[in-house]
């Protein structure tokens, strides 16, 4: 129980609105790394291996060195040589993106549990949280405000980002890739560079996402860690329309629905609870659901990507 | 129509693939201070080595048979759909359902509706993919993903209450179907009934998708979905049945590991049978008898999975790390469709 004082449903409640800050920094990072990914006009469908791969390297590389900071560059790097190894395959001609992703998610989780099993057991360094709920003196509450720096990181990053595509020359560039790949080509610019550096620019993300998960929450490293948080988040890049603010929102919203189960289970219910574990995948579908039409037609979505057509 | 050609630079780019998937898993344990030689040898005696071990592969083969069949069918039709993982889940707990239910049934009788049940349950589950598709526009490619933790949270749910068998205290399962109805092993082998299931099941649709009007009308409508409009065939229907049959193919797998293999529904449905089948699918290049040659190689390989553990002391991953880069190949390999090919003298 919660440090001895029980709140109820109000500690549902409260476990929800923790859960939408704290489980929602992965579900942020790797969805902004695919929006970037996205808007150059490729999918890359298998974020989710990256994400794993990313926490075991993060989670190893914290251990060995002692450094925490350390382990996010090496998830990062993780991710971008994965991205990597996506565009340099999708760049050969005939290529469909979503299944070198669909490859990817497959040898990423296995690379992540072959090179892993040594680091299931030990304890390594955790990154740092910074005391928002040291106002309170109740320890739930307390715990619950204890928040992730790279989750101001990833919002600093949604506003740079959204302010970035629209505003800037490489953002410009990156748009022209995805909506018009004739109309890059036309002006001189290689569009196969843009999409590979854009896939793994995304890969970097979705890798420290990967990162937030072996060293904050829950900050260990083990083969159940994600539980499909990478795929869920190439979905709600669909339901945010592209754009990086909404990412931020719509992750705040499959945070607080990530937190029902456990939370739920706290306060004693013990039969169907696995029910509210699929809420996540559910809401995800629902949203899929709503933001998709029947005409095909994606509103928002870059024209050259291949989900959308 | 399909030139000879096509097949035999399919099979030759298919095998170029795995020897480059070789190479690179070899430098792979190389790095690990493994001899790859030595991983290899043991992985072929794992697989095909003994009789013990070509049973075991057999045995491996037999779902993942089906479950590739839940990506190739619908992929005929121009989808991407990776639901295989779901759609055994929903399989088995159609099974169990069936089976439970149908308790005083006259053996065979309750053999074949048990496994109907669970054809039904996987086909049912992807054909409500295929009809978002169509009806909705959402792409089938994530859903089906996100539909493969949905059923694997139903199935936890389901096996830790509603259906629980609380007689089995050391782990998590359904009630059991009546022992009548679980099939045995072919004679003489100990490969059970699942493996002859599956080759007739491959060959079956082989015919189907090669020799049909319906089969025929999946090729139109993958090919060119404008053109088959145009034609006035029912685009609606064919994705529907394309995803129904896929389903149906992997819940079949999971009904038949319940009837042989475990006689009830539990976490043993979720070992990646549906993941493979992805795999086995491209590998095959959606050609349904090649199913069948590549389920014994990814069969083979899974099966030695156990062996190289204990030799070299791997882990248990290194199987799906290879099981990648063959996939990364394979893909890599598509590149060069078309340019094998011999030019066509002009007659």
């Amino acid at each position: 129980m919660t440090g001895g004082l029980d709140l109820g449903w109000w500690g549902v409640l409260l476990a929800i609105v923790a859960g939408a800050i704290r489980v929602s920094t992965p579900y942020l990072l790797v969805s902004l790394g695919e929006t970037l990914t996205e808007r150059s006009g490729r999918v890359n469908i298998g974020l989710e291996g990256t994400l794993v791969l990313g926490a075991m390297s993060a989670f190893a590389t914290s251990y060995l060195t002692g450094s925490p900071w350390l382990g996010l560059l090496a998830a990062g790097l993780a991710g971008a040589a994965l991205g990597l190894l996506h565009a340099l395959i999708c760049n050969l001609p005939r290529v469909n993106d979503i299944a070198v992703g669909i490859a990817l998610f497959i040898f990423g989780i296995g690379l992540a549990f072959y090179l892993g099993k040594p680091f299931i057991e030990p304890r390594a360094p955790m990154l740092p949280g910074i005391p928002l709920g040291s106002f309170s003196t109740y320890p739930a509450i307390r715990s619950a405000f204890d928040v992730s720096p790279l989750f101001f990181i990833g919002i600093a990053l949604a506003v740079a980002l959204e302010w970035g595509i629209k505003n800037t020359r490489w953002g410009l560039i990156l748009r022209m890739a995805g909506e018009s790949a004739d109309a890059a080509r036309a002006i001189g610019r290689s569009v196969e560079r843009i999409r590979t550096l854009a896939t793994m620019a995304g890969g970097f993300l979705a890798g420290v996402g990967g990162g937030f998960l072996s060293l904050y929450y829950p900050g260990n490293w083990n083969e159940g860690l994600s539980s499909g948080q990478g795929l869920m988040a190439i979905a709600l890049v669909i339901f945010a329309r592209w754009s990086p603010m909404r990412c931020f929102y719509a992750s705040l919203l499959f945070g607080g629905a990530s937190a029902i189960g456990p939370a739920v289970q706290t306060v004693g219910i013990t039969e169907g609870y696995y029910l509210f574990y699929a809420a996540p995948y559910v809401l995800t579908l629902a949203l899929l659901i709503y933001s998709s039409s029947p005409n095909q037609a994606l509103a928002g979505a870059p024209n050259e990507l291949s989900i959308s057509r | 129509m399909r030139l000879p050609s096509d097949s035999v630079e399919s099979l030759l780019l298919s095998l170029a693939a795995l020897a480059l998937a070789a190479i690179l898993f070899g430098a792979f344990v190389a790095l690990q201070g493994l001899d790859p030689l030595a991983v290899y040898w043991t992985l072929y005696l794992g697989a095909f080595g003994t009789r013990f071990s070509i049973e075991s592969t057999l045995t491996q083969a037999a779902p993942l048979l089906l479950t590739a069949l839940c990506t190739l069918i619908p992929a005929r039709v121009g989808l991407l759909v990776i639901g295989g993982e779901g759609a055994v889940v929903l399989g088995g707990l159609g099974a169990v359902l069936a089976g439970t239910a149908l308790a005083g049934v006259p053996a065979s009788l309750g053999t074949i509706l048990t496994i109907a049940a669970g054809a039904l349950a996987g086909g049912l589950w992807i054909a409500a993919a295929g009809a978002l598709k169509h009806w909705r526009g959402v792409n089938e490619t994530i859903a089906t993903l996100l539909m493969n933790y949905i059923a694997i949270a139903l199935l936890n749910h389901l096996i830790t209450g509603p259906i629980r068998d609380f007689s089995q205290t050391l782990k998590a399962q359904s009630w059991s179907i009546p022992s009548s109805f679980m099939i045995g092993n072919i004679p003489g082998w100990s490969v059970h009934w699942g493996l002859v299931i599956g080759v007739i099941a491959c060959a079956a649709l082989h015919i189907l998708l090669r020799h049909t009007t319906l089969g025929f009308s999946f090729d139109v409508l993958g090919g060119n979905r404008r053109a088959a409009q145009m034609a006035g065939l029912p685009i609606g229907r064919l994705l529907l049945l394309a995803c129904f049959l896929g389903g149906a193919g992997a819940g079949m797998a999971g009904a038949i590991e319940v009837v042989a293999v475990h006689g009830a529904a539990s976490e043993s449905l979720v070992i990646g049978l549906g993941y493979t089948g992805i795999l086995i699918a491209f590998l095959a290049r959606q050609n349904a008898l090649a199913v069948i040659a590549v389920a014994l190689l990814l069969g083979g390989i899974s099966a030695s999975g156990g062996l190289l553990q204990r030799r070299f002391d791997m882990p248990h991953a290194a199987t799906t790390v290879l099981q990648g880069l063959i996939f990364l190949c394979v893909l890599a390999s598509s590149a060069l469709a078309g340019r094998l090919k011999p030019r066509r003298s002009v007659a």
